[in-house]
């Protein structure tokens, strides 16, 4: 399956990145020579099979550490704004958000 | 269900999705504290702002309490549940996608009971999820844009999603007052809901009788149980108003504006309609093993149905008596020590329904914030019981114990000289004078006037200053006039 | 500045050094300088982004203290580098953490990655930061915004990546050792492409908390170096469980060295693999594979016969599955990740914007280069809504088959062998096609989608004198046989030694 340049623009939306409308035709290119290779993939016959979303459940049984409910932090706020776009009050600024 | 009342001809179908923040000390993925209200981003650390290089480290105390409240609603607790990313730009949300629960959350199935209106209804839960709460966009004008503060980001979640079992307003209501006790009685959530403790979405839609569901638009962030009823009214009227125009319904998030009391639809949700969830790489999957339920279980506190039920078995309480002293954990408590204290439940439950409850709704407080003690109530209900003072006295003394000041519940009948005169031979001086000045109200007696003998007992309680015994003053008079 | 007596200083690895500096030798404030001098005269090599000698002069004034105090520890004073995607302390260490990106330029972490915390506390010395692919997504370390890294044995020719400022800087001789990670071959490939040695360890096995993320369930840190035994050296204390990291493993720590020098069962000074059965898949030796590689590659399997190891033929059905699976769990994983570069909390915010989406958008255009933007896309369509099962859940399900493959494979083998990458490191700023950068990955991406531990060592040198590296595969956690055949091959050769000539 090939995709189309609406379905580029769409998903160039949908991750918050602006194309010129040259990046998109390059952009498409690329992608449908790389889902080229996909079809190949699509062709496997994974029925039954358990996808392995961590490598080591290869061999093992992995579960979830859990850590205490514990307060371990202090207040950083200073070293952690230290690269901020725009802060004011301690807020991070952004432009306005309309619900 | 009983067949649901129709508004303008039409059902209304309602689903609630209710976000409880769990009570634990520190966030759900990081040890930054919940505590609310500190100076903005004081508590975010760098796991909430999703510093490069931070990860995720799942809290045991929020999974703790998502299992205590699948028992209680008698639901699956699911042995493996996933943790998966709900993708989406959104300036209060740091990472670009929320952690949440998505195909196996980790309560399934269960239900809510309660009662409207005398009858007993049953609303089905679809499921309930953990998940991590979001930040908060300050709209107070920082010349022209948004203020975040990302102190909330992180505060872990359980979003409780039930079925669209609900078909009127004050169903929804009483449906969210029953998991509000229960999530509070559980000690899970703090149910403060002016903080967003205990926040409801609400799923509604129209039909008409018998036809298919109607499509439904969700109302976001109701953080008042009035507010819930207002909303869900406002966007019936709206939407049957629509459909009798024969406009169709699009699938909308809608707000609600207290101020005005109606809905809109939100501008910044249009096109966040694509998630792209898959299961979270940095989280393994959630392993709850039966130990673990079983440990939870035999910690948890009995729950307001088994309570209420067991008041009315043993204490001989009247449904709605038990149903009042159920109302929260710490009124039955207090219940339960005045009831021993004075050995007489249904006495103590009226106390508890009449006086207490009216000073607690009154000064808008919980009764675990009240400064009288279930033993010193307990002490008057005894007198009141052995007629050492009246019922109107007993509301005297009453008074004096609410405040906490006084506390000895004998000491204060004495100063008040509110001691019922229960020896006959004084009162019945005080009878036959009575009956000596009242020669007209007796004849009346006799000629079969029983109001005549009601102003003879006035009389003597008048001339007893209060504190003959009624019943024995009545008993006396009878026998002379016999 | 180097005196007579610390001539040659830079071409000791880690173990020399650390007894040199143990028997005062020279001191690690002498070293540093040496280095120092050596990175400023070969800087047009590109293989670092940051640097800052003062605070690096201060870490070797303190391990000469303990030194001297006799409260140092193996790794106390040892001169490294760090790859630009680990974050650095910025208040502790002058040093600015980028990934290679524009997005970050700049940017001031306000705390170490586990790696680095564990490296600083056993008293090495942080000579830098050094240059990589952006967000670690490339393989010639051409997606740097920051210019590429050269590869010093023909500088018009590229270091491999995504670690290429890292193997850069090893091969230069510039530091002995630096870190590296790999999410699809970016410390094997690189190591092959330089001559050095590399590892890769199980997945699990070094923290991933402060490595900025590419693909969460891939990326693993490994050190990079002149020897297995350096490379041993370092992992024992670059490794380790984590509490801050849910897919650390959770296991006691481990000494590599010791592991590495465990002679083996009905071993012999001159035998010391006797015994040892390495596989060969098939798979990787495709017709396709070049001469000079397969060359190499084929007499070094011959040594390694020569030391007592017997070769056995296995079969990976799946090595060609591997390039479309790992490119779409891998985009997908990495589309998510960077969702929280947003110009809201860190890093670079477009200058001239409109309203909240526009800031996003221009944002995330400028902060982004083009092949990170393409991975983006990737995987945003790939787990887009009606497409998420034929793409992300099909490729994930083909991992498994792919890590159950070489369980099937170690039924018959101890050791997995084969070539790093098909071809030598190729040349500088011709316009490849992703797609051709993607088709280059195929030998080593097999064993990071299983979560294997790999390795890269020198095999000797190919087409244009350049080094060709051989892959050795283990099975989960087995890092100290893999380090123990590398060892025994390097005890036997001398490829590792050879110096590129600047």
């Amino acid at each position: 399956m090939a995709l189309t340049l609406q379905e580029v623009s769409r998903i160039a939306h949908l991750a918050r990145l602006e194309l010129s409308s040259a990046e998109q035709t390059q952009m498409l290119e690329q992608l449908n020579g790389f889902f080229g290779i996909v079809e190949q993939m699509s062709a496997v016959d994974t029925s039954g099979v358990e996808p392995l979303y961590t490598p080591l459940s290869a061999v093992q049984a992995v579960e979830l550490r859990l850590r205490e409910d514990r307060v371990t932090e202090t207040n950083q706020r200073e070293a952690h704004q230290r690269s901020a776009p725009a802060v004011e009050d301690g807020l991070f600024l952004v432009p306005k958000v309309i619900e | 269900m009983s067949a649901p009342a129709l508004i303008r001809g039409y059902e209304v179908v309602i689903g609630l999705e209710t976000h409880a923040q769990l009570s634990t000390a520190s966030k759900i993925f990081s040890g930054a504290s919940t505590q609310f209200g500190a100076a903005p981003n004081t508590q975010a650390c760098a796991v909430d702002l999703a510093l490069p290089g931070t990860l995720p480290v799942m809290n045991k105390g929020a999974v703790e309490r998502a299992i205590q409240f699948g028992l209680a609603v008698h639901a699956k607790v699911a042995p493996l549940s996933i943790f998966a990313r709900k993708n989406y730009f959104y300036p209060d949300l740091p990472k670009g996608y929320q952690i949440s629960q998505y195909e196996i959350p980790v309560v399934q199935g269960g239900k809510v009971e309660f009662v409207l209106n005398g009858q007993k209804k049953t609303v089905r839960l679809t499921r309930a999820h953990l998940e991590e709460d979001a930040g908060k966009s300050l709209h107070e004008d920082y010349q022209g844009q948004t203020g975040i503060d990302l102190n909330r980001a992180g505060t872990p979640l359980l979003e409780i999603v039930s079925e669209p079992d609900m078909r009127s307003s004050a169903e929804a209501v009483e449906y969210a007052k029953a998991l509000h006790t229960l999530v509070v009685w559980l000690g899970i959530c703090d149910g403060n809901m002016q903080e967003g403790s205990f926040r409801c979405d609400a799923n509604v839609s129209v039909r008409k009788p018998g036809a298919p569901f109607g499509t439904r638009r969700e109302i976001k962030n109701l953080n008042s149980f009035r507010f819930l009823q207002q909303a869900i009214d406002f966007e019936v009227q709206w939407q049957i108003d629509r459909v009798e125009d024969g406009l169709p319904i699009e699938q909308a998030t809608v707000l609600f504006n207290p101020d005005t009391g109606e809905t809109r639809a939100m501008r910044s949700k249009e096109d966040a309609a694509d998630y792209r969830y898959f299961p979270d790489p940095d989280l393994p999957p959630l392993v709850i093993s039966p130990a673990w339920v079983a440990r939870v279980k035999t910690a948890m506190p009995e729950l307001p149905a088994a309570m209420a039920e067991r008041f009315v078995r043993e204490d001989g309480l009247p449904e709605a008596d038990a149903a009042l002293m159920t109302q929260s954990l710490a009124f039955a408590r207090f219940y339960e020590a005045v009831r021993d204290g004075c050995g007489t439940p249904k006495l103590a439950a009226n106390w508890l329904m009449g006086e207490v409850s009216k000073r607690l709704n009154a000064e808008g407080r919980g009764i675990e914030a009240a400064a009288l003690q279930p033993a010193t109530l307990a002490a008057l209900i005894r007198r009141v019981a052995d007629s050492t003072v009246s019922n109107n006295g007993a509301r005297q003394v009453f008074e004096l114990l609410w405040s906490g000041a006084q506390t000895d519940v004998d000491a204060i009948i004495e100063a008040q000289g509110l001691k019922q005169m229960n020896d006959s031979s004084a009162l019945l001086a005080i009878v036959d004078e009575v009956i000596a000045a009242n020669a007209k109200s007796v004849e009346e007696f006799r000629a079969g006037k029983e109001k005549a003998f009601n102003a003879l007992v006035g009389q003597v309680m008048k001339a007893s200053k209060g504190k003959a015994n009624p019943a024995q003053a009545g008993e006396l008079l009878r026998q002379r006039l016999g | 500045m180097s005196t007579p007596v610390h001539d040659g200083l830079h071409t000791l690895g880690v173990a020399a050094l650390a007894r040199g500096l143990a028997a005062k030798a020279f001191s690690s404030v002498e070293l540093t300088q040496v280095l120092q001098a050596r990175m400023a005269q070969h800087a047009g090599l590109g293989a670092f982004l940051a640097t800052n000698p003062d605070t690096a002069l201060a870490e070797a004034r303190a391990a000469d203290a303990a030194i001297a105090t006799g409260t140092a520890g193996p790794l106390t004073g040892i001169p490294l580098a760090h790859k630009d995607i680990f974050v650095t302390d910025f208040a502790r260490s002058g040093l600015a953490t980028t990934a290679g990106s524009q997005m970050l330029k700049g940017y001031a972490s306000p705390f170490d990655a586990t790696v680095v915390a564990r490296l600083v506390a056993a008293g090495t010395v942080t000579l830098g930061k050094l240059n990589c692919d952006e967000f670690a997504m490339g393989s010639a370390n051409e997606n740097s915004a920051y210019g590429p890294a050269r590869n010093p044995w023909d500088p018009t020719r590229v270091p491999g990546g995504s670690s290429g400022g890292s193997a850069t800087a090893v091969a230069a001789r510039l530091v002995p050792a630096a870190t590296g990670t790999d999410t699809g071959g970016s410390i094997r490939q690189p190591a092959s492409f330089t001559g050095i040695t590399g590892i890769k360890p199980t997945y699990g096995v070094c923290s991933r908390y402060g490595m900025v993320a590419f693909a969460s369930s891939l990326d693993q840190a490994g050190p990079m170096a002149r020897s297995a035994e350096d490379c041993a050296l370092l992992l024992s204390a670059m490794s380790g469980f984590d509490e801050r990291d849910a897919t650390s493993a959770e296991r006691p720590p481990q000494d590599f060295h010791a592991q590495m020098l465990q002679p083996r069962a009905g071993a012999s000074a001159a035998k010391p693999l006797q015994g040892l059965r390495i596989g060969l898949p098939k798979e990787f030796f495709p017709a396709a594979l070049a001469a000079d590689v397969n060359g190499a590659v084929r007499s070094a399997l011959a040594e390694l016969e020569k030391l007592g190891a017997t070769l056995v033929d296995v079969s990976l059905p799946r090595t060609e599955l591997s390039i479309p699976v790992y490119y779409l769990i891998a985009p997908a994983e990495a589309s998510s990740n960077l969702s929280r570069f947003d110009g809201v909390k860190f890093g670079h915010r477009a200058a001239q914007h409109g309203d909240l989406l526009d800031m996003y958008k221009k944002t995330r255009a400028e902060g982004f280069g083009p092949e990170v933007k393409r991975r983006i896309m990737i995987g945003t369509y790939v787990l887009s809504h009606g497409y998420y099962d034929a793409y992300y859940l099909q490729a994930q399900k083909l991992r498994r088959m792919i890590a159950d493959d070489f369980q099937a494979c170690f039924q018959h083998c101890d050791v997995i062998a084969g070539p790093v990458a098909p071809t030598v490191a190729w040349a500088l700023g011709q316009q490849r096609e992703p797609l051709q950068d993607y088709l280059a990955d195929i030998f080593t991406l097999p064993g990071s989608l299983a979560g294997l531990p790999g390795m890269s060592v020198p095999a000797g040198f190919g087409e244009g004198g350049l080094p060709v590296g051989l892959q050795l595969i283990g099975n989960y956690f087995q890092e100290g046989q893999l380090l123990h055949t590398a060892h025994a091959l390097q005890q036997a050769t001398d490829f590792h030694l050879k110096e590129p000539q600047l």
